[in-house]
């Protein structure tokens, strides 16, 4: 099976050139299988974050090649990059990054707003993909009224509202005590299982050690090792 | 100077343009030495997001040179009744050596300016922004066009003053006027007729297989140039004589007035849409064969088929207005037919 | 075009949710900006409609007029002199007028006293303008009395007040009778204030003009077009002023909406990262920022034009009538017709949206540049 997303020689340096240039990734190699949760572990500053977001089309590597589904990403202009983004990642934040005053509904269908479907199309997507997450009762609510997990299902509903092949998540239970730790390893399981691809950062060992996950990709210093 | 408020808003608009392209240069100046999509390098990250600035700033303010035009001729038309031997633009135009210069300027920006929008329209539809340098090139060369457009409107509104006596277009477009437009009053309509319509219907003709084709933009972009100088001619030679009914009567300006129901307006804006639109295809016409990705070669072409096709409808508008005046006009030049 | 379409009605969809959620910060902008559209619109309606009169008015008026000179001072014509011009070659028909300025203490105004040659008022009664009848307090029937330059007192009967609509310069008009003119200012019979010809061909005003001129050289003579270029760069030159007036204050008023785009808040400015890093690209913030600026300078120009429109047609301009009239004391009280064209509304946008537009672009792009990825390094 070939690789989904591929990463050769990938380096990633912020503020560069300047005097406080900061190395977060250093001639990265990474091959990611479909089909497959895989979790970066590495404390933090090991540039975990900045790999996922090289990953999931957020930000461009400032040398190397990056493809995804074979086709070269890492030389497409911003437009065409996010284009890339939202067909093929959903993202699901640390802070799961809800806009607030907003319906839990019109949040999970902001993703889809430039991609040209209608408004009706979304919003039945939408109240589905809430539904299946067990939120039907809470479309209409505000985000900021729901807790922590409703939050965070939301979140998921968001990553999903595109279809996208990949659902990428950034130390998703930072936030979380372990029984909603637990009900999200199984969300994932099942996104697993519809076919998706997961990829998850975390420093928490009950993360990387639980059963559900695939593979471990260990991090440190912006290197991955072997 | 005249102080009146379409001068204030002309003078504003064109020196919006004028700022905001010199703005922008550096931006240009750049793209044209660094641009390079290949890497991700700090100073590309920054040139394309620049780019999303500068291109939709230029876009704004050169969709308003545009309609700058219309309003400077319209304008011009207006203001006539407060010149002494004015009866239309001609008159307002020919109240300082600078009016004639100012509206060839702003054709020249007009033109300028579609062929901009034309490349960066397409550009931003190709992954690989195959036009973005040639695009900041043309920038570039617009900013002196622009500069001297502002500035010759400025030295033209100056001289702007109620208590010169002008002369009307009587005297401009004259067979007996030693200028061109003289020369140009004096062609005979029997032969400006066939040649107003054999180019025109050329330039429709190779438009209709640019728009089918999505090539051959580069002859389209010659022969729309030239098929806008013979209309020009044309209208001045005979087109005007049917509309004014009036065998003397060759000025192209008096068009434009409500007597004649504003007919000018149609005319002249099918005809400088089509031609930008032919110009614009002529300036696709390099980037189409060369070895970029597919994606981008037929977006090139699809694009050159549109600009083709809005040519097409362009020019047969022109032509059909032209064919009209002529049969419903009440004068004929041609007493057997 | 179906998918842009829906893309944009859905961008539209969120800025109106977004300015409902952060729309106060707005709030006092719309307001200054619909202000300054209120004062522009209303300039260019009152001086468009002014001008308009004013051709309306002078279309009626004779194509030339003359007034006789002698050492430079007004001098009056004689029966003669009109037949001598009646005689010019072009000239369809020559009238004397006679009229005269009246200064009237009571009210505290100039009168013009005319003698209209056709169909004048009886003797003893006279048709008054309505400034006249508004200084005095008169109808139909009433009496006003003037004492005369000879110091005889004067008790004239209104036969007729001119309606309000007629015209600008029939505020101050009274007609009477001839004879009653020649008493009140002593003048003998066969004098005319000036002559007023009728010239048949439009194309040969001009020619007639001069041979009038050279029957009696030491004469002004006006032309009925240089009149109407005269009140319309007067009016221009008026407008303008007003307008370079309101240009300062559109020019701050677009430093104002620079600083207020560029200070965005920080619930707007995490909300835009947000929808950077789910899937929006720059073209969709910048296009979204460019919706919230249309929808403000749409609205602020439809609330400020519609506002200016009530207060010209409606409300007879009472704000701007002390700056833009002026030159005579009577103000005349008159309803101007309601008419707008597209020049003056595309100059109006081209003033206005412009600049608006121009302001707020770069703020509007900075935020739309924001880093996707920034929500994923947390800096928050």
């Amino acid at each position: 099976m070939s690789a989904l997303i591929e990463l050769a020689g990938v380096t990633k340096v912020f503020h560069e050139g300047q005097h406080n240039a900061l190395v977060a990734l250093c001639d990265v190699d990474l091959a990611l299988e479909a089909g497959r949760i895989t979790v970066l572990q590495g404390p933090s500053g090991s540039g975990k974050s900045t790999l996922l977001s090289v990953l999931g089309c957020l930000a461009r590597p400032t040398s190397g090649r990056v493809r995804v589904a074979g086709e070269v990403v890492s030389n497409l202009p911003e437009a065409f990059l996010a284009d890339v983004r939202r067909r093929t990642f959903g993202f699901v934040f640390q802070q799961f990054h809800l806009i607030g005053g907003l319906s839990a509904r019109t949040n999970v269908m902001l993703p889809a707003y430039p991609t040209g479907r209608t408004h009706s199309e979304i919003a039945r997507r939408a109240a589905e993909l809430l539904g299946q997450l067990g939120l039907e009762k809470l479309t209409d609510a505000r985000v900021e009224w729901l807790s922590g997990g409703e939050q965070q299902r939301v979140a998921i509903a968001r990553a999903l509202i595109n279809d996208p092949r990949v659902v990428i998540a950034d130390e998703p239970t930072a936030n979380l005590d372990s029984a909603l730790s637990a009900e999200f390893l199984g969300i994932l399981a099942g996104l697993r299982d519809e076919g998706r691809t997961v990829i998850m950062s975390s420093h928490d060992p009950r993360v990387c050690e639980a059963a559900v996950v695939d593979r471990v990709v260990r991090l440190l210093d912006g290197k991955v090792e072997a | 100077m005249i102080f009146q408020k379409s001068v204030l808003a002309l003078l504003f608009a064109s020196a919006a343009g004028a700022l905001g392209a010199l703005a922008a240069g550096p931006h240009a100046l750049a793209v044209w030495r660094h641009w390079d999509l290949e890497t991700g390098r700090a100073r590309q990250l920054r040139l394309e997001r620049r780019s999303s600035l500068v291109s939709t700033g230029m876009s704004l303010l050169l969709v308003v040179q545009a309609v700058t035009l219309l309003l400077f001729v319209f304008n011009a038309d207006r203001m006539a009744s407060q010149f002494v031997g004015a009866m239309c633009a001609v008159g307002t135009l020919q109240v300082d050596g600078f009016g004639f210069p100012a509206l060839i300027a702003r054709i020249a920006v007009f033109f300028g300016s579609g062929i901009w929008l034309a490349m960066n329209a397409v550009d931003g539809r190709c992954r690989d922004y195959p036009l973005t340098r040639p695009k900041s090139l043309l920038l570039l060369a617009l900013i002196p066009l622009l500069a001297l457009a502002c500035g010759l409107e400025l030295a033209y509104f100056r001289g702007l003053r109620p208590e010169v006596i002008t002369s009307c277009c009587g005297s401009l477009f004259s067979s007996g006027s030693p200028a061109v437009t003289g020369d140009l009053a004096a062609w005979p309509v029997e032969r400006a007729m066939p040649v107003t319509f054999v180019v025109l219907g050329g330039a429709a003709c190779l438009s209709a297989w640019v728009a089918r084709h999505g090539r051959g933009g580069l002859a389209l972009g010659m022969a729309g140039l030239l098929a806008f100088v013979v209309a020009l001619a044309g209208v001045v030679a005979f087109v005007s004589l049917y509309v004014y009914e009036d065998p003397r009567h060759h000025c192209p300006f008096c068009l434009l007035k409500a007597e004649y129901g504003y007919r000018g307006y149609a005319f002249y804006v099918a005809l400088f849409a089509a031609t930008a639109a032919a110009l614009g295809a002529g300036a696709l016409a390099p980037f189409a064969g060369r070895g970029r990705s597919p994606a981008s070669a037929a977006r090139l072409q699809s694009a050159t088929r549109a600009l083709g096709g809005v040519a097409l409808g362009g020019f047969l508008l022109v032509l059909l207005m032209t064919a009209w005046q002529i049969t419903a006009s009440g004068l004929t030049l041609f007493p057997h037919g | 075009m179906r998918a842009w379409i829906n893309r944009q009605s859905l961008l539209v969809d969120y800025t109106l949710s977004a300015l409902a959620r952060h729309g106060g910060r707005n709030l006092g902008l719309f307001v200054v900006y619909s202000g300054i559209v209120f004062v522009l619109a209303s300039t260019m309606l009152f001086t468009d409609a002014l001008r308009r009169e004013a051709r309306l008015l002078l279309a009626h008026s004779p194509e030339v007029l003359l007034q006789k000179l002698k050492a430079g001072r007004h001098a009056y014509l004689t029966r003669e002199d009109l037949e001598s011009l009646g005689q010019v070659r072009g000239v369809s028909r020559v009238e004397g007028r006679r009229w005269g300025y009246f200064y009237d203490p009571v009210a505290g105004a100039n009168y013009t006293l005319m003698a209209p040659g056709v169909d004048p008022p009886d003797r003893g009664r006279i048709d008054v303008g309505d400034g006249v009848a508004r200084a005095r307090g008169l109808a139909v029937g009433d009496t006003l009395s003037l004492r005369s330059a000879a110091g005889g007192l004067f008790v004239l009967v209104v036969g007729r007040v001119f309606s309000a609509e007629s015209s600008l310069v029939a505020a101050d008009l009274v007609l009477m009778h001839p004879t009653d003119w020649e008493a009140f200012f002593q003048l003998p019979g066969d004098v005319f204030t000036d002559a007023a010809f009728t010239v048949d061909n439009p194309q040969e005003v001009r020619n007639v003009a001069r041979k009038i001129g050279e029957r009696l050289p030491e004469a002004r003579v006006i032309l009925r077009e240089e009149l109407l270029r005269t009140y319309a760069s007067l009016f221009d030159w008026r407008e303008g002023i007003l307008l370079a007036l309101a240009g300062i204050a559109a020019a701050a008023f677009a430093i104002l909406a620079w600083n207020k785009a560029s200070g965005l808040s920080a619930d707007e400015r995490r909300e835009i990262g947000i929808l950077k890093a789910i899937g929006w690209d720059t073209r969709a913030v910048l296009t979204m920022k460019m919706w919230e600026g249309a929808l403000i300078s749409g609205g602020a120009f439809a609330v400020g034009f519609l506002a200016a429109w009530v207060h010209v047609f409606h409300l007879e301009a009472a704000l701007i009538v002390p700056v833009l009239e002026g030159w005579s004391v009577l103000y005349p009280r008159f309803v101007l017709t309601p008419a707008v064209d597209a020049v003056s509304l595309l100059t109006l946008g081209l003033l206005t949206v412009l600049p608006y537009t121009l302001a707020t672009l770069v703020p509007a792009w900075r935020a739309a540049v924001t880093d996707p990825d920034q929500m994923m390094r947390g800096t928050e």
